[in-house]
C-alpha cells in the first residue's frame, strides 16, 4: 500500500507534466497563467439555476447525452425485433440505471397497466389461480441484485473480433436491484401436491406481449431463487423492461426473464418452444447443438479504458475499471494483463459482489504511454476461470453464438486510443 | 427431489418463523448459539430418521420428507451464519396458502393456455393441406419470409440448409434445425403473423405448417396435416440435440489456479475489429474497418426533438400510438428506410405507388399510371380495408376498424415531409 502510494505521487507529478501540451488546466500549471473559470465570476455562480418542479422527474444533465442505448441496424430485421446495447463503457458502480438498460424485444415493448394485469397460474396444480396486481403486493417480497444478460452477448464476435465498443461487444447485460415475490411463493398458492414428484417437473411462463415469449424452467429452479419482480433500482419496471411485472431468474439467460408475465403453468416435459429450440441453442461444431444452456458462465471486460472510452490525460496514473459477473454465483477474484495475457495482476473489487450480481473491479496503475493490450479474467466461487477466445473456440467452433463468455482484448495504441482486437 | 412445499407445511413452517425471530436479536454471540442450536437441532432430525425408520417402519416418503428437513435446516444455518450481524432475512415461508388470489375460470385457462407440447398435447382439431397453405403463407407471411419461405431481408429462412449444420456458417430453418414440429404450430399460432398474432385459424396453422414442410422438401405436395397425424411427423433434425453438457466438457477443464506470469513467448495481434462505430447523427451506425488504428472513432448523440405542441399533440399522440399496427412494416421520421413496406415520410397527398426505391404490386403501378394521389379518401377507404381497396397489395394487414384511429393516422402521417 505504501509502497502503491509512493509509485502514484510521482506518476502524479510527472503526468502533470506530460499532460501540458493537451489541456488549458496544464498549460495554466505550467506558465502560470491563473484558470478563468476560477478567476472570473461565472454565470452558474451568480444567476439563479432551475426551480424544483422543473422536471417532476429527472433525466440526466444534457452533457450526458451521449451515454444512451444504442443499436446496431443491420444485425436484426426491424426494430421492433431487435436488441440494443447498455452503454456500460460510460457507467460506473454497478447498479445499471432503468433508462440505459439494454431492451430485447420480441414484438415490441407493451403498455400494460397495472389495472389490466392478471396473471394466471394453471396446469398441474391443486388450484389454478388469477392474480390481479394488487394481489401481488400483498405477498411477502424480497429484494436482491442480479444481473441479466442475454445470451447472444459477445455473440458476434466468435468468428473474429467485430465491433468497436464494449457497448456493443459486451452491453446486453444490466443489473439492478429487484423487489419481487419469490416464485415458490406463488406455486405454493396454488398448490403443487398435484405435480406429484417434482423432480421431473416443468414451469412454462409466458409473456402478455404479441410474441408471447415462452420458456420452460425446472421446477428446482422455479423453486430455488426465482423472482416474480415488479419494481427494479427502487422504482416500477419500466416499460422495455416488463411493466408492471416480470420474471428474474438469476444467473440465467435473460431471454428466460419473461417480460410482461402473464402465465405460469405447471408442466410434465419442457414445452421446447420456440425460443428454447431454434433460437437460444448452441450449435457446436460437429453440427450436434446443445440445449437447456441456461446458466451464464464467469465472465469479465474491461469498460475503461475501451474504444469509446480512449486514455485523453496521457501518461500517469490511469484507472482501469471494468464489470465481472457469473451466474454460478460471486465473483471471488479478477486479473488484468496489460500484454496480452503474458503476465497478469489481480485486480482490486469495487466491494465484494453479490451473488449472481455484477461486480466492479478496479486497476490503479501508472501508464508509461506504451501500447498495451488490456485483457481481463473472472474466477468465481466455483474456481472457474474465464476462457479465452481459443479455449472456447476449441471445444465449441465457431457457429455456436450464444454464450461466448470469452477474454476480450482492448488494443491500446500509445495515443491512447483503443480498438478491439484479437491476439494470439 | 420430493415435494418440497408439502414439507414447508409442519416442521420447518415452524423453524422457519423461530429462525426469523432470532434474526430480531442477532448480535454475534447470539447468532453463535443460534447455530449451535440448529447443529444439535440437526442432530436430533438425524436421529428421528433413524428412529422413525426402525420404529414404525414408516413410508419411505416419510424418511425422505425427514432427510429434505435436514437439508432445509443446514441452510436455515448457512443462512443464520452469514446473516447474523444483520437483521435482514428472506420472506418468510408460510405454511398454509394466504389465500390470495381467485380462481381461474376454465374459459379463462382455454383462451390462455394455448401451448403445444412436443407430444402433440394441446393441439385443437383441424386439419390443413400443402396447397391451401400455400395460399395463405403468400397472404399471410410473404411479405417477411417469401413466397418459397426463403427469408426477405433479415427476416428469418424457413425453409432449406438440410445437412449445413456442421459447415462454416449453418442455415437454421424449420427444415434443417427444428427438433420438433410441435415448436412450429405453437409458435405460428400464438406469435405470428408479426404483427398481428393471434388471429389465425387452427385450420390456416395447420395448412401453414404443412407448406413449410413441403417448403422444405420433407413432404409430398398431397400432405395433409391435422391433429390426428401431427405426432407421427418426425422432424429432420429430431436427433441433433444434447442437453448441455459444459459441466463434463469444460468446468473440470477450466477451474484451477491460473498463470500469472510468462504465461506465452509473445503475443501478437491477429484480427482487428471489423466493424467501426463512426456513429450517430441519428443513431449507431458501423462502418467496415479499413482505418487505421489512429483514427479514434467520435461518439455523440443527435437530439432529434419533434416538436408538435398544442391542439394537435393529443391527435399526434393517438396517431403515434395507431401507427404501432403498422410499424412492424412501415418506418416513418428522420432516416425512415423502406423495409417490408414503403418508408412513409410525405405519404399524404404523395402519388400512390411512388415510394422511391419500393418494389409495388401490380394495383399500385396501375394507381401510379392513372396518377391517383393518397387524399384523405383514398387512404381511408385503404386503411379500413386493403385488401377491399387495393385488390391484390402484398399488404397483410386486415385494416383498422376505427375511424377515429384511421383519422389520428393520417394526421400523424401528415407531419412527416420528405426527407
Amino acid at each position: 500500500m505504501g509502497e502503491f502510494a509512493k509509485t502514484s505521487r510521482r506518476a502524479f507529478l510527472r503526468g502533470t507534466a506530460a499532460i501540458a501540451a493537451g489541456s488549458f488546466a496544464g498549460k495554466a500549471a505550467a506558465e502560470g497563467t491563473p484558470d478563468p473559470l476560477i478567476t472570473e465570476l461565472q454565470d452558474w455562480a451568480s444567476y439563479t439555476g432551475a426551480g424544483v418542479d422543473e422536471t417532476p422527474y429527472g433525466l440526466p444533465i444534457r452533457f450526458e447525452a451521449d451515454v444512451v442505448r444504442r443499436n446496431v441496424e443491420w444485425l436484426t430485421a426491424s426494430p421492433i425485433s431487435s436488441i440494443n446495447f447498455t452503454p456500460i463503457h460510460a457507467l460506473d458502480g454497478t447498479i445499471t440505471p432503468q433508462g440505459c438498460a439494454f431492451e430485447r424485444h420480441h414484438s415490441g415493448a407493451i403498455e400494460l397497466s397495472k389495472e389490466d394485469y392478471r396473471l394466471m397460474i394453471n396446469g398441474l396444480v391443486d388450484r389454478p389461480l388469477v392474480f390481479t396486481y394488487a394481489d401481488l403486493e400483498r405477498f411477502p417480497r424480497e429484494n436482491h441484485v442480479y444481473f441479466c444478460e442475454c445470451a447472444a452477448n459477445t455473440g458476434m464476435e466468435w468468428a473474429g473480433a467485430q465491433l468497436n465498443g464494449a457497448q456493443f461487444t459486451h452491453g446486453m447485460i444490466h443489473n439492478m436491484e429487484y423487489t419481487g415475490i419469490p416464485l415458490r411463493m406463488l406455486l405454493n398458492e396454488a398448490g403443487l401436491d398435484t405435480a406429484g414428484d417434482l423432480s421431473d417437473k416443468w414451469v412454462y411462463v409466458e409473456g402478455a406481449d404479441a410474441s408471447s415469449n415462452g420458456r420452460s424452467i425446472p421446477m428446482e429452479k422455479a423453486l430455488d431463487d426465482v423472482l416474480v419482480a415488479f419494481k427494479a433500482n427502487g422504482e416500477a419496471l419500466r416499460m422495455e423492461h416488463g411493466y408492471p411485472v416480470r420474471l428474474v431468474v438469476p444467473g440465467w439467460e435473460g431471454n428466460m426473464w419473461v417480460k410482461w408475465l402473464r402465465r405460469i403453468e405447471v408442466t410434465d416435459m419442457a414445452v421446447e418452444s420456440r425460443e428454447e429450440t431454434s433460437k437460444y441453442t448452441d450449435v457446436y461444431k460437429d453440427g450436434i447443438a446443445r440445449k437447456w444452456t441456461w446458466v451464464m458462465d464467469a465472465k469479465s471486460v474491461i469498460t475503461s479504458p475501451s474504444p469509446q472510452m480512449p486514455i485523453t490525460h496521457g501518461q500517469g496514473p490511469l484507472v482501469i475499471s471494468g464489470l465481472a459477473w457469473s451466474g454460478h454465483g460471486q465473483i471471488t477474484r479478477v486479473d488484468v494483463s496489460k500484454d496480452g495475457g503474458i503476465s497478469w495482476e489481480t485486480a482490486r473489487l469495487g466491494k465484494q459482489g453479490d451473488a449472481k450480481a455484477l461486480t466492479r473491479f478496479y486497476l490503479d496503475t501508472d501508464w508509461d504511454g506504451s501500447p498495451m493490450l488490456l485483457q481481463s479474467r473472472a474466477i468465481d466461487e466455483t474456481g472457474y476461470v474465464q476462457p479465452t477466445k481459443d479455449q472456447l473456440r476449441e471445444k465449441r467452433g465457431e457457429n455456436a453464438v450464444y454464450h461466448n463468455n470469452c477474454i476480450q482484448t482492448w488494443f491500446v495504441s500509445e495515443q491512447g486510443v483503443a480498438e478491439n482486437v484479437e491476439v494470439s | 427431489m420430493s415435494k418440497f412445499l408439502s414439507l414447508i407445511v409442519p416442521s420447518i413452517g415452524g423453524a422457519a418463523l423461530v429462525l426469523g425471530g432470532a434474526y430480531g436479536f442477532a448480535s454475534r454471540d447470539y447468532g453463535q448459539a443460534k447455530i449451535d442450536n440448529l447443529t444439535i437441532r440437526i442432530a436430533q432430525t438425524e436421529a428421528h430418521v433413524a428412529s422413525a425408520i426402525e420404529r414404525a417402519r414408516m413410508a419411505e416418503a416419510e424418511a425422505k420428507k425427514a432427510d429434505t428437513e435436514r437439508e432445509l435446516l443446514k441452510l436455515a444455518l448457512a443462512d443464520a451464519a452469514s446473516m447474523r450481524n444483520d437483521l435482514a432475512t428472506l420472506a418468510p415461508v408460510h405454511e398454509m396458502s394466504l389465500g390470495l388470489g381467485r380462481p381461474a375460470h376454465v374459459d379463462e385457462i382455454a383462451a390462455w393456455d394455448v401451448d403445444v407440447l412436443p407430444d402433440g398435447r394441446g393441439l385443437p382439431p383441424g386439419r390443413g393441406d400443402v396447397w391451401t397453405g400455400e395460399e395463405v403463407f403468400v397472404e399471410q407471411c410473404a411479405s417477411c419470409h417469401g413466397d418459397f419461405a426463403e427469408g426477405v431481408g433479415n427476416w428469418p429462412v424457413l425453409a432449406g440448409g438440410l445437412d449445413t449444420l456442421a459447415d462454416k456458417d449453418p442455415v437454421k430453418t424449420v427444415g434443417s434445425y427444428w427438433p420438433h414440429l410441435s415448436t412450429a404450430w405453437d409458435y405460428i399460432n400464438r406469435s405470428m403473423p408479426f404483427g398481428a398474432a393471434g388471429t389465425l385459424t387452427a385450420d390456416e396453422t395447420y395448412a401453414i405448417v404443412a407448406y413449410i414442410l413441403y417448403s422444405n422438401d420433407l413432404v409430398g405436395d398431397d400432405f395433409v396435416l391435422s391433429d390426428e397425424n401431427f405426432a407421427e411427423f418426425e422432424m429432420y433434425n429430431a436427433n441433433g440435440f444434447v442437453i448441455d453438457d459444459r459441466s463434463e466438457l469444460e468446468y473440470s477443464a477450466w477451474r484451477g489456479d491460473p498463470c500469472m506470469s510468462n504465461c506465452k513467448d509473445m503475443v501478437e495481434i491477429t484480427m482487428r475489429a471489423t466493424f467501426l462505430d463512426v456513429t450517430p447523427e441519428g443513431g449507431g451506425v458501423s462502418v467496415m474497418n479499413h482505418a487505421a488504428a489512429s483514427d479514434a472513432p467520435v461518439f455523440g448523440v443527435s437530439a432529434s426533438e419533434d416538436v408538435v405542441g398544442g391542439e394537435n399533440a393529443e391527435l399526434f399522440a393517438a396517431g403515434e400510438r395507431a401507427f404501432r399496427q403498422c410499424s412492424s412494416c412501415h418506418a416513418v421520421g428522420e432516416g425512415a428506410r423502406n423495409s417490408t413496406g414503403p418508408a412513409l415520410n410525405g405519404i399524404v397527398n404523395a402519388s400512390i405507388g411512388a415510394v422511391d426505391g419500393f418494389r409495388y404490386s401490380g394495383i399500385f403501378q396501375d394507381a401510379a399510371a392513372a396518377g391517383d394521389v393518397w387524399d384523405q379518401e383514398r387512404l381511408t377507404a385503404f386503411l379500413g380495408d386493403p385488401k377491399g381497396a387495393m385488390p391484390g397489395t402484398k399488404m397483410a394487414f386486415r385494416g383498422m376498424r376505427d375511424q377515429e384511429d384511421i383519422d389520428a393516422l393520417i394526421a400523424y402521417l401528415a407531419t412527416f415531409e420528405v426527407e
